[in-house]
C-alpha cells in the first residue's frame, strides 16, 4: 500500500547554521534509510504559504489570488510517498522522520483507483519495451 | 431423502425417541447451528477477517453461511463437521461477493487467488463431497489477530471498544449501543465507519511485528480495560451501578489474550485484575441497588474461582519479574482479596503498592488513591495531607467523597459535609448518589 506522509508546519533553522545543516544531514541520512529498505516513492520540500497562489475556475473563468488556499495556522511543509506493507510500517517510518519530533505529521493511504496512473506500471511499460 | 455420509451423517444420538418430521429435523438442525456459532463464531469470523481482509465482506458471508446452514441442514442433517461446514461456504459467498462488487481491484483479485486456492485444496469438487478435515484445524486460531485489528490505536478509543465487543464478543449493533447510549441505527452507522477505517488506513489483519508489538499491545489492554470500567462504574443506565454482562465479556476477553499470550505479563497482570475486581460482583450492591463500599461488603460472598484463577496468573505475571501498572493494580486488588476482613486489610503494602504504582504512571487518581491508602495504614491526617497536596481532581467525585471521609474521621463533621455536598454536585450515577446522601444524613 503506499502512503502519503504529510509534514505540516516545519520549523527550519536559518540556512548556513549549524542547527539546517544538523537537520538536514538528518533527512538525507533518513531518506537513505528509506531507499536501502525499498520504500521510498518520492519527496518534496515546499515553499512556505507566502509562495502559495490559489486558483479557482468559476463558470469557465479563471480567478487568481494570492495566499493558500485555506486560510489557517497549519501548512504544508513538504512530502514522503513510501509503499509500505501496512500502516503499522507506515507509522513507524513517520514516526522516524527527523521532522516528526517538531512538525504535525499526518500518514494518509493513496487511494487504489483502477486504471489510475501508476509511475511504477509507466515504468515496466518502459522496460517492457 | 438419505443424508450423505461424506459430511452428512446425522449425528450420533439420532435414536428412535427423536422425532423426524421437518418441524423436529429443523428444530435440530436450528439447535445445533445455534451451539456451533456461539462456541466457534469469534473464530469463524477471524477466519473471514483473515481470509477477505474486510470486516464487511467476512461478516456478510457468515450471514450468508447461516442462511444456507438452516436451507441444507435439516434436510441434509447437521454436518460431522459443522465449523468446516460454514466456513467453507461463507469463503465462497465472500468470493462471490467479492468477485462481483470488487472484482476490478488489486485486493480483491488477490484475495480471489488466495481463496480460490485454498478452496479447492479444501473442497475441489464442491460442498459436501470431500472429506472433511477438522475445521478448527484449517482455520487456525486468528482470534488475537482479530483482537488487534480491533484495537488498533489508529481507530479512536470508543470505536476499539465497540469492534471488539461487536467482533470479538459477537455483541449486536443494538447492544453495543447500549453500552454507549446510543440508538441501533447511530452504533450501527459508528461500526460501519470504524470498519472502513480499517480497510482504508491500512489496518492488516493479523499479530503485529515485534517492532510495533508494545504499542499495539498496550492499546488492546486499554480497550479491555476501559470496556471492564465502562461496564463496572458507569453502567449502561444511570441507575444499575454495575453492567455485568459487560464486565463478564472483559473477562473474558481478557482471559482469551492470556491464553493466546502467556509470556506477556501484562497481558496476565490485566486478566488477575479483572477476574479479581469481578470476584466482587454480587457484592458492590444491595438487594434494594444500593452501593456497599468494600468494607462493608460480605466476603463470603466473592467468588472464590475467580479469585483463585486472579491470583493464579498474577503469580505467574509475577514470574516474568517485568512489573507493570496492570500487575500492581492486581497485587492491590489480591491484597483485598486475601484479606479476611476489612479490618484485617494490610493497608501498609496497599499503600507502597500504590507508591510503585505512582512511579510508574503518576497521575491525579493513583496519588489519590495512595492518600487513602496511606490514611488507612497510618492516620487520616497523613491522608488528609497527601490529598491536599494532589491537583486536576477539584471535578472529580471520588476526590471529594475521600476528603469527606477522612474529615469525618478526624471529627470535623463541618468540613465532611462540605466535602460531601461538592461531591453530590459532581455525581451522576444514581446509586452513588443515593449512597453519598445517605452518609451526608449519617452525619447528624
Amino acid at each position: 500500500m503506499r502512503y502519503m506522509v504529510l509534514l505540516y508546519n516545519c520549523d527550519w533553522s536559518p540556512e548556513g547554521s549549524a542547527e539546517y545543516a544538523a537537520k538536514r544531514d538528518a533527512v538525507l541520512d533518513y531518506v537513505a534509510m528509506l531507499r536501502e529498505r525499498g520504500v521510498f516513492r518520492g519527496a518534496d520540500p515546499l515553499q512556505g504559504a507566502h509562495a502559495a497562489t490559489t486558483v479557482r475556475v468559476r463558470d469557465g473563468e479563471r480567478l487568481v489570488t494570492d495566499g493558500p488556499f485555506a486560510e489557517s495556522h497549519e501548512w504544508l511543509a513538504g512530502y514522503f510517498l513510501l509503499e509500505c506493507r501496512d500502516l503499522d510500517e507506515a507509522l513507524e517510518l513517520a514516526a522516524a522522520c527527523p521532522m516528526a519530533s517538531d512538525a504535525g505529521v499526518e500518514v494518509r493511504p493513496v487511494r487504489a483507483v483502477p486504471g489510475w496512473y501508476d509511475p511504477a506500471d509507466r515504468l515496466r511499460e518502459v522496460l517492457a519495451e | 431423502m438419505t443424508p450423505r455420509r461424506a459430511h452428512g451423517g446425522v449425528a450420533d444420538g439420532d435414536g428412535p425417541e427423536r422425532g423426524s418430521g421437518p418441524a423436529d429435523r429443523y428444530a435440530r438442525a436450528a439447535a445445533a447451528l445455534h451451539q456451533t456459532f456461539s462456541a466457534h463464531r469469534a473464530r469463524l469470523l477471524a477466519g473471514l477477517v483473515h481470509r477477505f481482509n474486510d470486516f464487511e465482506v467476512a461478516e456478510d458471508a457468515l450471514a450468508d453461511a447461516l442462511e444456507a446452514a438452516m436451507r441444507h441442514w435439516p434436510k441434509d442433517g447437521t454436518p460431522d463437521d459443522p465449523v468446516a461446514w460454514l466456513l467453507t461456504v461463507a469463503r465462497r459467498r465472500g468470493l462471490d461477493r467479492l468477485r462481483r462488487v470488487e472484482a476490478k481491484q488489486e485486493r480483491a483479485r488477490q484475495s480471489l487467488a488466495d481463496a480460490a486456492t485454498t478452496a479447492r485444496e479444501l473442497n475441489p469438487a464442491g460442498v459436501g463431497d470431500v472429506e472433511w478435515q477438522s475445521g478448527l484445524t484449517a482455520l487456525g486460531d486468528e482470534r488475537l489477530a482479530l483482537v488487534f485489528t480491533c484495537c488498533h490505536p489508529a481507530l479512536s478509543l470508543s470505536a476499539r471498544v465497540a469492534l471488539t465487543l461487536q467482533a470479538v464478543c459477537g455483541l449486536t449493533a443494538a447492544d453495543v449501543g447500549r453500552v454507549f447510549l446510543m440508538s441501533e441505527a447511530a452504533m450501527a452507522q459508528r461500526l460501519v465507519r470504524a470498519k472502513r477505517r480499517v480497510r482504508d488506513t491500512g489496518i492488516t489483519f493479523a499479530v503485529p511485528s515485534e517492532a510495533a508489538l508494545p504499542e499495539r499491545l498496550n492499546s488492546v489492554l486499554a480497550v479491555i480495560y476501559t470496556m471492564f470500567t465502562n461496564g463496572y462504574v458507569r453502567g449502561g443506565r444511570d441507575d444499575q451501578l454495575v453492567q455485568p454482562a459487560l464486565c463478564a465479556e472483559a473477562v473474558r476477553v481478557a482471559k482469551l489474550l492470556a491464553v493466546l499470550m502467556p509470556d506477556e505479563p501484562e497481558v496476565l497482570g490485566l486478566a488477575a485484575l479483572l477476574l479479581l475486581q469481578h470476584s466482587r460482583r454480587a457484592t458492590r450492591t444491595s438487594p434494594d441497588g444500593d452501593l456497599v463500599t468494600l468494607e462493608h461488603q460480605d466476603r463470603t460472598q466473592w467468588d472464590r474461582d475467580d479469585i483463585e484463577e486472579g491470583l493464579r496468573l498474577l503469580r505467574a505475571a509475577a514470574r516474568r519479574t517485568q512489573p507493570g501498572t496492570y500487575q500492581i493494580q492486581a497485587a492491590i486488588a489480591a491484597e483485598h482479596a486475601r484479606a479476611p476482613s476489612a479490618e484485617a486489610t494490610d493497608w501498609v503494602v496497599i499503600a507502597e503498592l500504590y507508591a510503585g504504582l505512582e512511579e510508574l504512571d503518576p497521575s491525579p487518581v493513583v496519588a489519590l488513591n495512595r492518600a487513602v491508602a496511606l490514611a488507612m495504614a497510618t492516620t487520616p491526617q497523613a491522608g488528609l495531607e497527601l490529598l491536599a497536596r494532589i491537583t486536576g481532581l477539584e471535578r472529580y467525585h471520588p476526590y471529594h467523597v475521600a476528603r469527606a471521609e477522612l474529615l469525618h474521621r478526624t471529627g470535623d463533621t463541618v468540613s465532611a459535609r462540605d466535602a460531601f455536598v461538592r461531591a453530590l454536585n459532581l455525581v451522576t450515577n444514581a446509586v452513588e448518589e443515593r449512597h453519598l446522601q445517605s452518609r451526608l444524613a449519617a452525619l447528624d
